[in-house]
């Protein structure tokens, strides 16, 4: 069902499976990528294409994150930037034939998801301190605790279920299309499949950010 | 009619089912959603990219319910438990 059971090598209970094997080739890319870009960068106006490239990426997210959270956006850039550029790197190359993207198995968005499930209390805790961030669960009274508690939980699986019912559903479509009609539809659903990668990457890094800054934000008293 | 040709055709008339019911409520929601945003756009076309974050973050929400359904659906379909429970036993 999903590229968690396409297992390329095995010894005793260590597999390598497709789902790892993309996820690491989709980090050493986006490593490596960066890394010769940023060995010589340039402070005045006469820069590489390259810089000017990922100027304009860590721009874009900082500014979104700046307008969501109304704070200081060097403290978040790092998760929330990781998370929408590893997410959207692995979906938008699904365009190169034989990749399968690492996101369209559970396993991979679930600890997505428990990445952003830690680092809300992380975030929150630094922010506004320990008692402060417990006394936002028991907001607006104390009645509301086993909800904050159920609705932490619940979104942590949205989050996941969300992520990988997208990709998952996209990449099965493309293959129902492909024995159905194969000659030109399967291109036009993956197009879609683009679209929808891009834009759920968006959403997971939104948020994530709007999970983040409402656990940060010191509440006033009313 | 055996228990596994049951448990099939239960299995297969409910991943339809699911759904197909499951997507017509997300369907009225998303749309009454972009109807709204649309109509604020027009009026105040200066907070179109407020709006306009503010509603994939909603659709993304609203439609978490659709995929829900989908995946219970493909449960259904591709990795039914009761289906290889039943195999198992059979093949015994």
């Amino acid at each position: 069902m999903t590229t968690d059971q396409v297992i390329l090598w095995q010894w005793k209970f260590i597999s390598l499976n497709y789902t790892i094997i993309y996820t690491w080739g989709v980090m050493i890319f986006l490593t490596i990528f960066s890394a010769l870009i940023t060995r010589n960068l340039s402070e005045d106006i006469n820069m590489s294409r390259w810089q000017n490239l990922l100027e304009i990426i860590v721009f874009g997210i900082e500014n979104q994150i700046m307008e969501i959270s109304l704070q200081n956006p060097r403290k978040y850039i790092s998760f929330i930037g990781t998370l929408f550029i590893f997410i959207s790197i692995s979906n938008l190359l699904i365009i190169i034939p034989g990749y399968y993207p690492p996101t369209a198995s559970l396993s991979t968005t679930a600890a997505l998801a428990l990445c952003v499930f830690v680092a809300v209390p992380v975030y929150g805790i630094s922010e506004i301190g320990f008692i402060g961030y417990l006394k936002n669960y028991t907001r607006p009274s104390v009645f509301n605790l086993p909800f904050n508690i159920i609705g932490d939980i619940s979104r942590t699986l949205a989050l996941a279920v969300r992520l990988f019912g997208n990709i998952m559903s996209g990449n099965k479509v493309v293959a129902i299309m492909l024995s159905i009609a194969p000659l030109i539809f399967p291109v036009f659903i993956q197009l879609l499949g683009i679209l929808t990668g891009l834009v759920q990457a968006y959403i997971f890094a939104v948020l994530a950010m709007v999970y983040i800054a409402s656990a940060t934000r010191i509440q006033r008293k009313t | 009619m055996g228990d596994i040709s049951l448990i099939g055709v239960v299995s297969i008339i409910m991943a339809g089912l699911t759904i197909a019911v499951g997507s017509i409520a997300p369907a009225l929601g998303e749309a009454k959603a972009v109807a709204q945003a649309l109509q604020s756009m027009a009026q105040q076309p200066d907070e179109a990219n407020t709006i306009a974050r503010n509603l994939f973050v909603g659709l993304a929400m609203i439609e978490s319910t659709a995929i829900y359904c989908l995946v219970v659906s493909m449960i259904l379909i591709f990795a039914n438990p009761f289906w290889n429970y039943v195999i198992a036993q059979a093949a015994k």
